[in-house]
């Protein structure tokens, strides 16, 4: 087996070093009637080139030359070269959480830039080293808000990513108190500030939120943490669409905010992994989860990083810990600090600018299509847009299949009063080409109606 | 003189070797620098304070200003103030730093599969949900388990899952009952895991070989009793021999076994955890699957589980229809919910498959094999000057105990950084916790015999050392960048972030 740095003759010398006979007697502990005999049912060990070959075509099967408007939590934007060049470096890839400081300065000062840049984004004090994804991140964030307040009960709006909301009810299924949704209003996207007003209570721990919210929706944020903070509950700002932050202001008035960053330089992967991330206020860092590098110095006064305040986490806390969480997606959170650096703080604003564009530009066009409408047009959004059609989706997304192109996501399925509604999504890598042909297939079919 | 030097310095394998100096990348920005170019936009430009009103951002995030080479020459600068596993041995006990394939990266980025999004329509995904498809029966084979979910992100996520599936099948059989046992020696994850699913954590004290004590379980386990959750071998690599006989008593009780796979790599090939009892289980793909740790993460955590706990696994289950086509099952009434957005780490199960294929059956079992046989090579090198103190047999790691140099002052933590300057990462310090100073050594199996020699002179070397010259270990490492660094403060005034 390739991988394996030993020949038969040294596996027998080191045997007979160790005074066993056959390597069968290293396993002598483990009962007889549970010892595998034979070999697993698993195919059979391949050459590089057949491994390779055998992806290559699962690629292939995938039908790679599609043109796509999903969104939806996962977003398609460039990934500039070196991202890769950099993170494949073995001392990158292959080392472990950084525990050991004095050999992994490194990885420790790539989390302390991290954080740095996450904070400043999302105008919050302070950051710690990444999540799982979004999903959990939000999930993590209520419980946080939870331990902050002492209080057991969550506000959460429908507009949040419906996913993130499955993650979260997993998450408080075993709470004591039941966790409440608040509805949008049909002509805006936005959460319905007077049904919020009504169903936060002194009971509530936290109100969460998403900004662009599910509907690419930008929230009235202030409005909506003036509502809670009245009632001593905390805002949590979700954010799916990091790159938004470029040009939309950031939700300084929340308390903790829980982002996905897989849009800085993240591939797509079939939904993971990517890099989720919490910020907060300060004050509230004690009841942080997750792994926190800070600044600190060595004996003879140079600077140098450590993980730190260790004390919330599992392994000293054990089950008084703030989480449970432990590997967190270290290597991912570098891939968007190397992307954060080669956007800078002009290129992020050009960026966000783009795609803002380009959005405007595919909502506009399909709007002028007859028998496309698009919804929620009295809010401010960012890069994704509602459209709801006579015709079911269905029917046009065959048509678009047969031009190679992906339409939106249909919404019925999480928001069934949203019936042949559609969320798209276009980013600066969608050509104006693309959005003209998709324009007139959504249009073909009412022809033909 | 030169020659001299140089010769001086030289310890074990390593010799020091510069290393550039660098300031943090905001010190480097400076305004007006770019390392990026959009092309022109292809359509009308928008008016962004009148789209957004109020919402729009006036002042920009300060994020640093840089070109392109300075960007390489900064995280390649950073890059080599790391250790790595492609530098030398990282003996972190529980940690299973094994090679990480090149192979699975390269597979891992093929484009069809890099740019999949997770919401396009399931026709035009049959090739990654066959990867999937084929991940899953492997691992199912590999555990002698009934059926999985890949969806958890790590390990301890997995725990989570899998001790939410218990619950739910308590749940289903009227009571989802108060406590969790969990062993001394365990992972601080399986307690705080177990706290975040509402129950009681219940300290299960260990016998005089490290292992389960049969007579204490038999007493501790209730009909309030959720699960054992027991790490098979155990955290000082030692087989729970009387495995089957704990699955009885929990299963006369009504209770389920979980088994924290973290230790899978001493069992692939070997023994099946499915055929021993166990119920439901985690595997860590970033362990014994050899997707990467990059620095922390990101991880996968699959768990497994019997036929009964079917119902319950977390939103979507993949299935096959006649046709061959594999989709996404949404409807599933019982399930616990969904643990994740969309299916997990997909990236990781392309990378572990990838390392299953390389291997096949034959490299799974000798991959075992190897692993148990350094750890025991380990052992009966060292064995004489640092105490064992479970003398049980080693599986794919070894514990020693810092007994005989803490007589002289010297902590597990102070020989940990003394092989830094051997030009090894440290073992695991001071865990598993019922081992007072622990040592825990975990070559895995991608040791050469030469490399494990390497380490053991290191080990005895400073054995040697700290008989004739403790403060040389004590203030260790001597060779690193930064000496050792001040965590106190570091904790007491936390500077998390670089401010102008």
């Amino acid at each position: 087996m390739r991988y394996l740095p030993k020949s038969d003759a040294e596996r027998a010398a080191m045997l007979a070093e160790i005074g066993a006979r056959s390597i069968n007697d290293l396993f002598s502990v483990i009962p007889e009637e549970y010892r595998v005999r034979r070999d697993l049912d698993v195919p059979r060990q391949q050459a590089e080139s057949e491994i390779i070959s055998y992806f290559k075509a699962a690629g292939q099967k995938n039908a790679t030359d599609y043109a796509s408007f999903l969104g939806a939590g996962a977003y398609r934007h460039y990934r500039p070269v070196i991202i890769d060049s950099l993170v494949q470096r073995g001392e990158f890839l292959t080392s472990y959480t950084p525990y050991q400081a004095e050999i992994t300065q490194g990885t420790l000062q790539a989390i302390f830039e991290f954080q740095t840049m996450i904070a400043e984004l999302t105008g919050m004090d302070v950051a710690n080293a990444s999540m799982y994804d979004g999903s959990t991140g939000a999930a993590e964030a209520v419980l946080m808000a939870m331990r902050v307040t002492g209080r057991q009960k969550a506000v959460i709006a429908r507009t949040v990513h419906p996913e993130y909301r499955e993650v979260i009810a997993t998450y408080l299924k075993h709470r004591d108190l039941p966790t409440s949704e608040v509805g949008y209003l049909s002509a805006t996207g936005r959460v319905d500030l007077e049904a919020l007003e009504a169903v936060v209570t002194d009971e509530t721990a936290c109100v969460l939120i998403q900004s662009p919210n599910f509907f690419g929706v930008i929230e009235d944020i202030p409005a909506i943490a003036e509502i809670a903070h009245k009632k001593g509950a905390l805002l949590a700002v979700s954010i799916a669409e990091a790159v938004s932050l470029g040009v939309v202001r950031p939700p300084v008035e929340a308390d903790i905010v829980s982002m996905e960053a897989q849009s800085f330089g993240v591939a797509l992967s079939y939904g993971g992994p990517f890099c989720g991330v919490i910020a907060a206020k300060e004050q509230y860092l004690r009841q942080m989860p997750g792994r926190l590098a800070g600044q600190t110095v060595d004996a003879d006064g140079n600077r140098g990083f450590v993980l730190t305040l260790s004390t919330r986490e599992q392994h000293i806390r054990r089950e008084k810990a703030t989480s449970n969480i432990c590997t967190n997606q270290a290597l991912v959170a570098l891939m968007a600090t190397i992307f954060l650096t080669v956007y800078g703080k002009e290129g992020m604003r050009e960026l966000a600018e783009q795609n803002l564009a380009k959005a405007h530009y595919a909502s506009k066009t399909f709007s002028s299509m007859s028998g496309v409408t698009q919804l929620f047009t009295e809010s401010p959004r960012f890069h994704e847009f509602v459209l709801q059609t006579d015709e079911a989706p269905a029917m046009w997304q065959k048509r678009l299949l047969e031009e190679k192109i992906v339409g939106g996501v249909e919404l019925c399925r999480w928001y069934p009063e949203l019936e042949n509604a559609t969320l798209w999504c276009a980013t600066e890598v969608m050509p104006r080409e693309v959005m003209d042909a998709a324009a007139k297939v959504l249009a073909a079919g009412l022809v033909e109606a | 003189m030169a020659t001299e030097t140089i010769e001086r310095k030289t310890l074990g394998k390593v010799r020091p070797h510069q290393t550039q100096n660098e300031g943090l990348v905001f010190e480097k920005s400076s305004p007006g620098k770019k390392a990026y170019k959009l092309p022109p936009l292809d359509v009308p430009a928008v008016d962004v304070a009148s789209a957004l009103g109020a919402a729009h951002r006036q002042e920009p995030a300060a994020l640093p200003e840089l070109s392109e080479i300075e960007i390489i020459r900064h995280f390649t600068r950073l890059s080599t103030w790391n250790y790595a596993i492609d530098l030398g041995m990282y003996p972190l006990g529980s940690c299973t730093m094994k090679y990480n394939p090149r192979v699975n990266e390269f597979v891992a980025r093929i484009e069809g599969l890099a740019e999949a999004h997770p919401y396009r329509p399931e026709a035009q995904a049959q090739g990654i949900l066959e990867v999937i498809d084929l991940l899953q029966k492997c691992l199912i084979e590999i555990t002698g388990m009934d059926t999985i979910t890949l969806q958890p992100a790590a390990g301890a996520h997995g725990e989570f899952t899998g001790i939410l599936l218990a619950r739910a099948w308590h749940e289903s059989q009227g009571n989802p009952r108060k406590k969790i046992l969990i062993p001394d020696s365990a992972h601080g994850t399986n307690p705080a895991t177990a706290a975040i699913c509402g129950y009681q954590v219940e300290n299960l004290k260990s016998n005089a070989e490290g292992g389960i004590d049969l007579e204490a379980l038999e007493r501790q386990v209730d009909e309030e009793t959720a699960a054992l959750m027991l790490t098979n071998p155990s955290t000082i690599g030692v087989f729970e021999s009387q495995i089957h006989r704990i699955a009885d008593i929990l299963h006369a009780k009504g209770a389920l076994l979980y088994m924290d796979g973290a230790n899978m790599n001493a069992l692939v090939g070997k023994a099946r955890p499915g055929d021993f009892g166990v119920d439901v289980m985690h595997l860590n793909l970033h362990k014994t699957f050899s997707t990467p740790h990059g620095g922390g993460g990101p991880g996968s955590g699959p768990v497994a589980c019997k036929k009964f706990l079917e119902p319950f696994l977390p939103t979507p289950v993949l299935y096959t229809k006649e046709d061959g086509t594999k989709h996404w099952d949404y409807n599933r009434p019982q399930s616990v919910g969904r643990v994740r957005a969309f299916y997990g780490n997909t990236g990781m199960f392309i990378r572990a498959l990838a390392y299953i294929l390389a291997n096949g059956p034959d490299g799974l079992r000798q991959t075992t094999e190897d692993a148990v046989l350094n750890a025991n090579y380990v052992r009966k090198k060292l064995e004489d000057l640092y105490e064992l103190p479970y003398k049980t047999p080693s599986m794919h790691e070894v514990v020693f105990s810092d007994k005989r140099q803490a007589a002289k002052g010297i902590k597990t933590g102070d020989i940990a950084k003394r092989l830094i300057d051997y030009g090894f990462h440290p073992y695991t310090v001071s865990f598993p916790l019922i081992v007072p100073g622990a040592l825990m050594i975990e070559p895995t199996e991608s040791e050469s015999r030469e490399e494990l020699d390497l380490f053991i002179d290191a080990m005895r070397s400073i054995a040697k050392e700290v008989e004739e010259s403790p403060e040389l270990v004590k203030s260790a490492p001597h060779s690193t960048r930064v000496s050792r660094l001040d965590e106190v403060t570091a904790a007491r005034k936390p500077v998390l972030r670089w401010r102008a």
